[in-house]
């Protein structure tokens, strides 16, 4: 096939991008070294659009031992225990063939995290579809649940914790982020970097299909009518293999083998063999003859641009073959040495004895493009002033039960319950709660963990909702016990070529620096995914935001189920009474405008280190953070969880009923604690200048507010709980 | 007490199971599938999980492994054999066991803590526990236990039947049916009792922590049972 400007702007690549290319090469590539640069330079694999704000980011703290760049970023947990993690999207598979692209997304990231010697702990997941009404949601939503448990559950890898929502902006784009968090020896983590000449480079897991060509290059496209023509470029996956995968390399990891590894992700053979070059400063070369084929004759170009899964590339140290290979025998997977690394700094293909590329490793790297985009600032919307009249005739039970069974706040167990959260013997914290917890084997110590997104507070104003959803990662973590460590981001926006789009992506991700700088939260991993849009309509700005934490000791770990009778139960932090953008703004008075709710990082710091300070005194019973639907939805969580219920008296505040309960203000939990602590709780907040309000005493399984209005906590619960399972089941 | 586990490609429960037989008291070796002899044993455990990556039928390719020809004889000559969820279906496949495990009745796959009450303590297994229920934990697609009405009267006169899914206090009813399985059954032995195949897993109810610990219960009566 001759390569002209026109192929290449078939691969996706722009007119510029292909002269720049002819250029390095001072010749025009053919149709296997075009394949190559699409395959590097589109926007999923070379972060163009993004890189120049990524750089932004704070991404070092004395816990970080491995930061971005890496297949995931690494955290100290002390003892010689580290935690790897890394979330990562598969978006547009996933809305094209639901299951198998949520199922290849949970298996690429657990994959991410076992490459550099972590035996994944757990899994989460982030995953929002378009409105309950929309035709499709129900077959997306169904499939997606199904992918991520297929797959996980086969790995026997608890999923612990997850976020789900509903938006009609996702009508046309559903999310899906996967979550995994690995454990692994402080000494014994490796590297993508390959090091020194001839050593054998190995080909080892499932053999090369025909699945999966351009997968990269699809999920850096918009989306139009003929979509459904791109069903062959979702991958599939086979956990079954996965598995076998996993136990083979930690076998091989256990011993002095492995100079370097990289999974075979998103471009297949292409990005594992160039990273691996690139960062050792060395050439490769591949007879790709050698490579192990599932299909007869595939090209070059299909060998080298396959997304099959369950592939990893090594290198490994000369001599060590046939150990490695007995290894991988009893495993019952494909090994090959398939070529050796070179003094040529260049990426070199053989296929039947003829040189088939030839291509400088830093022109595919260093000198891949790199956009300064045009943005739009978001200016801070006008606060609206809620009438009177609007809110005279609400009920509040009523409003309570809608927001209860609300998609975005209902109970998710429908879910979580086809999930295997408890294999592996270590869930201490099951899904439903703030985050996620897990026990590190054998030892007192636990990981906890979740995945938060905000996107209306970030589609209202892109920097404070940024700012927003490391707060809400932060105060999950603290509301079950854990000291806050690290983050992980997955940005997921429409398209960089709209100034709208482009914008919301700069401020989200300046929002999300100056919180985690602030709150000593760094970014340690992530991943960006563009052009979620369909035509012309983009996703709302939904970066999700994985926060991981630890619990010193797993006996101190906070639920937040209401634990007993005749306890108090306060609020920390000061409610102002912030409605706009709230769930009861869009969902009761339908009022989708105005700001969302201000974060103040002093007080996000303050309220939540002082938390932590009770937590370590043993005065608190339960949390749970305030979010979504505000105090009163928080509490009756509490409730529901707890089966208890409370008698709640409203502070003499100048706010409303209303306004107190359903207000969406930053840096609050609800806290349980036993009536004979008060003062000594009372004391640490005072001298910490921690506001908080006594809320009320729990009693039995009823809600009181204010004496007037009454209510079983079995009513709310099923408002609570029926929602889905009846949506689902209809 | 000597016990081995099994490991088969695909099974992700044996490390869970290890864990519980050792905080009890067991000697525990882990077996590997291709191996021609299981060792000297007192209980050999058929894990949970995915082998062969439930392709075929769940349990149908690991039931056909090199080990399982000395297993099937050592249950045979008397030897306890536990098979747990994917454990279960192994045994089913092999035919100590009667009966098969189908879909799910919604498919969807369960994972949640179940009651189940105890149908039979002439045996090894539950002779000398005082519950009537216990709380165990499920984690499976396929447990919707399926048997032919001949075998299931063959089965009700032998009293084979081990544990049935219920409520709290033992009522056996369909609404506490997660799988839709026959009779609410959730465990069965052979003829001779010495052979058990149930889903929910014990494994996973060892700690106040975990899920809950009537797992402990029974694995603490268990050993001294096998005394």
């Amino acid at each position: 096939m001759i390569v002209n400007e026109q192929v290449a702007v078939d691969h996706g690549l722009k007119k510029d991008e292909y002269a720049k290319i002819c250029e390095l090469l001072k010749r025009t590539p053919n149709i296997t070294e075009l394949g190559i640069f699409s395959a590097m330079w589109n926007e999923h694999c070379s972060y163009k659009s993004s890189r120049l704000h990524l750089k932004k980011l704070p991404t070092k703290g004395k816990k970080v031992i491995q930061g971005p760049g890496e297949n995931a970023g690494v955290i100290d947990i002390e003892d010689n225990d580290a935690i790897i993690f890394k979330i990562e999207s598969h978006n547009h598979p996933s809305f094209i063939e639901p299951y198998q692209g949520a199922a290849t997304g949970v298996g690429g990231i657990m994959r991410d995290v076992f490459t550099m010697g972590a035996r994944p702990i757990a899994n989460l997941n982030s995953i929002h579809f378009g409105s309950p009404q929309h035709k499709k949601t129900k077959n997306l939503l169904r499939g997606v649940v199904n992918g991520i448990g297929g797959y996980g559950n086969c790995m026997g890898v608890p999923t612990i914790a997850g976020q789900t929502s509903f938006d009609s902006s996702y009508n046309g784009n559903i999310l899906v982020n996967a979550m995994t968090l690995g454990l692994v020896k402080k000494d014994k983590i490796f590297y993508s970097k390959a090091a020194g000449l001839n050593k054998p480079v190995i080909y080892v897991g499932s053999k090369t299909g025909r699945d999966g060509i351009h997968g990269a290059s699809m999920a850096s496209a918009s989306f139009d009518e003929k979509i459904e023509e791109k069903k062959p470029t979702v991958q599939v996956g086979d956990p079954f293999t996965e598995k076998l995968l996993l136990e083979a390399c930690l076998e091989l990891m256990a011993g002095d083998s492995i100079i370097a590894i990289q999974d075979m992700g998103a471009a297949g053979l292409t990005s594992s063999s160039i990273e691996m070059a690139s960062k050792g400063n060395l050439g490769i070369e591949i007879n790709l003859n050698k490579v192990p084929c599932r299909e007869s004759k595939m090209t070059p170009y299909e060998i080298m641009l396959s997304e099959s899964q369950e592939r990893m590339l090594i290198v490994l140290e000369s001599g060590k073959e046939e150990h490695a290979k007995k290894i991988f025998d009893k495993w019952n997977l494909d090994f090959a040495v398939i070529g050796k690394t070179t003094r040529s700094k260049k990426i070199e293909l053989y296929f039947n004895e003829e040189k088939v590329a030839d291509i400088p490793v830093n022109t595919l790297v260093e000198n891949s493009p790199m956009y300064d985009r045009e943005w739009k600032k978001t200016k801070l919307p006008k606060k609206n002033k809620i009438k009177k009249e609007d809110i005279k005739h609400l009920k509040i039970i009523d409003v309570l039960k809608k927001i209860l069974a609300n998609p975005n706040v209902c109970s998710k167990e429908w879910i979580w319950q086809q999930y295997d959260h408890t294999v592996m013997g270590d869930t201490i914290q099951k899904p439903g709660g703030d985050a996620g917890v897990v026990r590190v084997h054998g030892t007192d110590k636990a990981v906890a963990a979740s995945v938060d997104s905000s996107a209306v507070y970030c589609w209202a104003h892109p920097l404070t909702g940024g700012k927003q959803v490391v707060c809400e990662s932060f105060r999950n973590l603290i509301s079950v016990g854990a000291k806050p460590i690290a983050i992980t981001n997955c940005l997921n926006f429409g398209s960089p070529e709209n100034e709208e789009n482009m914008g919301e992506f700069v401020e989200c991700v300046q929002g999300i620096g100056e919180a985690s700088e602030y709150l000593k939260f760094p970014v340690v991993s992530g991943n960006v995914s563009f052009y979620n849009q369909t035509k012309e309509e983009g996703i709302k700005p939904t970066p999700a935001i994985g926060g991981v934490g630890l619990i010193k000791d797993y006996k101190n770990m906070i639920t937040m189920d209401f634990k007993e009778v005749d306890n108090l139960v306060l609020v920390i932090g000061k409610t102002e009474g912030h409605i706009d953008q709230s769930l009861f703004a869009r969902t009761i008075l339908d009022e989708k405008n105005g700001p969302p709710p201000e974060v103040n990082l002093f007080n996000e710091k303050n309220n939540g280190e002082t938390l932590l300070k009770l937590i370590d005194n043993k005065l608190i019973k339960s949390a749970h953070d305030v979010s979504l639907g505000g105090i009163i939805t928080a509490v009756v969580k509490m409730c529901i969880k707890g089966n208890k219920g409370i008698n709640i008296k409203k502070p003499k505040y100048l706010i409303n009923e209303i306004e107190y309960l359903f207000a969406e203000d930053q840096g609050r939990y609800i806290i349980e604690i036993n009536n004979r602590d008060l003062k000594k709780v009372a004391d640490i907040l005072n001298k910490n200048a921690v506001h908080f309000d006594e809320l009320g005493t729990i009693i039995k399984n009823e809600l009181y507010i204010n004496d007037k209005t009454k209510v079983t906590i079995d009513e709310l619960s099923t408002s609570n709980k029926s929602w889905l399972t009846n949506y689902m089941s209809k | 007490m000597k016990s081995s586990v099994i490991t088969f490609p695909g099974s992700n429960c044996d490390r869970d199971m290890d864990v519980a037989l050792k905080k009890f008291g067991f000697k525990n070796k882990m077996i590997w599938h291709a191996d021609a002899e299981l060792p000297k044993s007192d209980l050999v455990v058929l894990p949970g999980g995915f082998s062969y990556g439930d392709y075929l039928r769940c349990g149908s390719m690991a039931s056909k492994s090199k080990i399982m020809q000395s297993v099937i004889n050592f249950a045979n000559s008397g030897g306890m054999v536990m098979g747990i969820c994917n454990g279960f279906q192994i045994l089913v496949e092999t035919g100590l066991v009667p009966g098969i495990l189908l879909r799910n009745k919604y498919l969807e796959f369960i994972c949640k803590n179940v009651f189940v009450k105890i149908n039979d303590k002439k045996n090894k297994y539950f002779k000398n526990l005082n519950n009537k229920v216990l709380e165990f934990h499920i984690a499976h697609n396929e447990g919707n236990y399926f048997c032919t009405q001949d075998q299931l009267k063959e089965i009700e006169d032998n009293n084979q039947i081990a544990i049935n899914y219920c409520d709290e206090n033992g009522k056996i009813e369909d609404q506490f049916n997660p799988n839709g399985s026959i009779k609410n059954i959730a465990g069965i032995f052979n003829k001779e009792k010495n052979v058990l195949g149930m889903m929910p897993h014990p494994e996973r109810m060892i700690d106040t922590s975990l899920s809950g610990e009537d797992g402990s219960l029974f694995f603490k009566n268990l050993i001294n049972n096998l005394k």
